[in-house]
């Protein structure tokens, strides 16, 4: 399979002109395509950020109360429903997953295509109702109170509904390429890790997916028609709601940071030169960890007059999403143990990942239990706990991941050093960002507050400049993107020396992926 | 670039990642059984919605069962049975060559579409006369129960989100129909009326269990 | 799951014309059984789960005939259930959660 030769056709010059992009049924092309919008949506979603932490820089306001909880709401749909959920799936799963299992393309071309104009329809119409009546409710849409605002809920609604349909598509996709699909030997044992997380993620999507779908219709229901099914004063029951909305969002909370658990494993194996330790642990971790998700989203609602059996039951299951997530972190450090490890900037990424996600992770299972939770519930302490997880896991292998496969998209090296001191300025902003924020939680800061007493507003300046430090870093990452694309320097078919079948073609690939169907003979990892 | 290459004799090939046509048949078909888990899974929200409170509020249920045309839910269930009868034939059929008993059998089909309809209009337009409205536009002076608006909320939920699924299953078959007259199928290939007609049956499997929760319960 | 098996070219199942029509008599009866039960005699508290158990008869029979799930390899099955079984995860914690929503000492005394 030795095509390391970079001839003149690949997957971007096969056709011209925006046209051929826009109908283009090449997983790859999509896969860019998916690129360029959330990349777009992270960085409207970044300045929202940074406008939060300019109004928490000093006690005493800046924007009005109405205004900050607009910018909050933003804030929050955007990053998870616009970037975090979609992210890592849908730009490199859908680039990678079929080439990591010697397909020609995923198992439904077209409807790659159409998820694909399904999410920019969502896309579109959330971002419509920042020129109407902006909403404030939170990513949440919490009832009663998105029942009553008077903004755009109903269109925010129907855009996540939406939004959630091209998730469930491109789910169904995967699940069915994967079972379908795989290349002669490909048998599920020898298929990467990262196609195992995506594929876990893509069972994630199509089962939690179509609950939030129908949770969000019923508010919207709620709101044209009064049907009472989440108003107490018609006999409803609010709490519903909540039970309803995280059967979705939790699990969803995997659907994040599965696939950023598979970058890692494929990068950790990448740069340590040696076979992964326990690569069946690892996937069925993967699957133990999206079954698992859907027994504990009560842990959300500890406060939220919930029952108290149900808090109990909901908090010892949380504990055992603890044992597959541990299980992987323990492989990925045995991996790297007596590894011939480079530090490249993936690898940075990557163990910088391992690093802000066992944070997360153990400041999960104090939020898990329910005495701690009453005290740290709607504190800062969750908000730095879930931005460990999301932004130190998620984003962190999202950025390490696009280094790590640029060679291979683009057919470009990008610049070390520049990745580097992307890695630095992110990392340590983010820690400046968010430690504080543990500190602020445990000694009360409410979230979602415009304002804060004095007392807190040391940390909170702290906080701030971690904050516009993370933005620095990221826009530092976006010219290495931008300079590797503009670059002349040619990328080989393997730069990094890794094993698994993307590296074993041309980079960038062609149009078809493999000119032979390729026969798979061993695992993905048999580096020694 | 087309995946689906169609010859000038309306003769299907499969498209280029897949094996033989065998490989792409199984592949689709499982794509559509992975959507009807969605399905269930999106209706499911709504019937846990019904359970619980109607365990909460079993008299409501009883008085709204009670303002329901049984006669008419009994009606639309024979309707989409045999439907979902004649759906299941016309692939029978296609599979043995019989190009005109399954075009008789899609026309059929579709035809019941309209009945079940057609017979919802005249229950809405009775439910909307007596003011049996979900919510807030519930005002109908008779009612016992303070949360039979709850009941009405749920029957115009349920009902509606299945009729909303009646018709698109009605315009898949009008699609499936179109491209049979095409002469696109035949037994080698039938793909896309075996997952219309997968679709089709789970749209009767949800009102076979609405009828009795809704009409006859109480 | 996975299933990587070459199928090759074997053919398709045709379900027989008799046992389509018999599915459909059967489905038939059986709705006329579910509304006699509830309509014409009076089964008290056991209405709701006799009329469940029929919809339920009901609902298998569409499956495996209709749908050919009795037709169809395991993995389709499986994909199918899961669908069910986490239908039921949703509903039995949001049924917990209300049936419990009394303080822990009074479920107790």
């Amino acid at each position: 399979m030795g095509n390391t030769h970079a001839s003149g056709d690949n997957y971007i010059n096969h056709e011209k002109g925006l046209w051929s992009w826009l109908t283009t049924i090449d997983h790859k092309r999509i896969g860019l395509m998916y690129m360029i919008v959330i990349l777009f949506f992270f960085l409207c979603g970044g300045i929202a950020a940074m406008l939060i932490r300019l109004e928490l820089f000093a006690s005493g306001p800046l924007f009005d109360g109405n205004t900050y909880n607009q910018i909050l709401t933003y804030h929050g749909a955007i990053m998870v429903f616009m970037v975090i959920v979609p992210g890592i799936p849908a730009i490199l799963g859908n680039f990678f997953l079929p080439i990591h299992i010697g397909a020609k393309d995923v198992a439904f071309p077209k409807l790659n295509l159409a998820s694909w104009y399904v999410f920019m329809a969502g896309a579109i119409l959330a971002i419509s109702t920042l020129f109407t009546t902006k909403i404030d409710t939170g990513w949440t849409f919490y009832t009663p109170y998105s029942i009553k605002t008077g903004t755009a809920v109903v269109t925010m609604v129907m855009a996540a509904f939406i939004m959630g349909m091209s998730s469930i598509l491109t789910g169904l996709n995967f699940i069915v390429t994967v079972h379908k699909l795989r290349a002669p030997g490909m048998t599920m044992g020898r298929i990467p890790l990262f196609v195992w997380a995506v594929y876990s993620t893509a069972i994630l999507q199509v089962l939690a997916t179509p609950v939030l779908g129908i949770t969000l219709l019923l508010l919207a229901m709620e709101r044209t028609l009064g049907v009472g099914i989440f108003d107490p004063a018609r006999g409803g029951d609010p709490v519903l709601f909540q039970h309803f909305f995280w059967f979705y969002s939790h699990p969803a909370v995997y659907i994040m940071i599965l696939p950023a658990m598979g970058i890692v494993s494929e990068i950790i194996a990448a740069f340590s030169r040696k076979t992964i330790f326990g690569y069946t642990a690892i996937a069925y971790s993967s699957l133990g960890i999206a079954a698992v998700s859907f027994f504990v989203w009560g842990h959300h609602m500890f406060v939220s007059g919930q029952s108290e059996i149900a808090g109990i039951v909901f908090s010892f299951l949380t504990m055992l999403v603890g044992v597959p997530t541990a299980i992987k972190m323990f492989n990925w450090l045995a991996t790297m143990y007596r590894g011939s490890i480079s530090f490249e900037s993936p690898m940075l990424f990557a163990m910088g990942f391992l690093f802000l996600f066992a944070i997360g992770g153990v400041t999960g299972i104090m939020l898990a239990t329910v005495g701690l939770d009453v005290h740290f519930h709607d504190t800062y302490f969750v908000v730095a706990h879930f931005h460990y997880v999301m932004v130190g896991g998620t984003l962190m292998a999202l950025t390490g991941g696009l280094y790590y496969w640029f060679p291979k998209m683009f057919g470009k090296m990008f610049n070390e050093f520049w990745a580097r001191i992307s890695f630095v300025l992110i990392f340590i902003g983010f820690n400046v960002t968010f430690f504080p924020q543990f500190v602020l939680g445990a000694m009360g800061m409410p979230r979602r507050y415009a304002d804060y007493v004095p007392a807190y507003e040391s940390l909170n300046k702290i906080s701030s400049i971690g904050a516009w430090t993370i933005g620095v870093g990221f826009l530092v990452a976006l010219y290495v993107i931008i300079e590797g694309l503009m670059s002349k320097r040619i990328a080989p078919a393997n730069p990094w020396g890794a094993k698994t079948l993307e590296w074993q073609v041309q980079s960038p690939p062609t149009h078809h992926n493999f000119e032979v169907e390729p026969v798979v003979t061993a695992g993905p990892y048999e580096y020694r | 670039m087309s995946t689906v290459n169609q010859t000038a004799k309306g003769e299907h090939h499969y498209a280029h990642h897949f094996r033989d046509a065998m490989h792409e048949f199984l592949t689709s078909k499982e794509g559509i059984w992975v959507f009807m888990v969605t399905e269930i899974l999106m209706f499911g929200g709504l019937f846990v919605g019904y359970f619980i409170f109607h365990a909460l509020y079993p008299e409501t249920f009883h008085e709204g069962a009670s303002h329901l045309a049984w006669k008419m839910g009994a009606l639309n269930t024979v309707v989409l049975i045999a439907s979902s009868w004649t759906m299941a034939l016309s692939i029978h059929y296609i599979q043995r060559g019989l190009n005109s008993k399954a075009t008789m059998c899609l026309i059929i089909t579709i035809l019941c579409g309209f009945i079940f309809m057609i017979v919802k209009y005249f229950e809405y337009t009775s439910k909307i006369q007596h003011g049996l409205l979900p919510g807030k536009f519930f005002h109908y002076h008779e009612a016992v129960s303070q949360q039979l608006p709850l009941y009405f909320g749920f029957y115009f939920c349920m009902t509606g989100l299945h009729g909303i699924h009646v018709v698109l299953g009605m315009s898949l078959i009008g699609w499936v129909l179109y491209r049979h007259l095409k002469g696109e199928f035949n037994p080698h290939y039938f793909t896309a009326v075996e997952g219309v007609g997968i679709f089709w049956h789970i749209v009767d499997l949800i009102w076979i269990f609405l009828f009795p929760l809704l009409y006859l319960v109480g | 799951m996975g299933q990587n098996a070459n199928h090759g070219h074997e053919e398709h199942h045709i379900i027989p014309f008799s046992i389509l029509r018999n599915v459909c008599l059967a489905l038939l009866v059986l709705t006329i059984l579910t509304v006699f039960t509830a309509k014409f005699i009076h089964l008290g508290v056991l209405a709701t789960p006799v009329a469940f158990l029929i919809a339920f008869v009901k609902a298998m029979l569409v499956m495996a005939y209709f749908m050919g799930l009795k037709y169809e390899g395991n993995g389709n099955r499986i994909i199918f259930g899961t669908g069910f079984f986490f239908l039921a995860v949703l509903a039995f914690f949001c049924v917990l959660d209300i049936w419990t929503r009394l303080p822990v000492q009074d479920i107790f005394s």
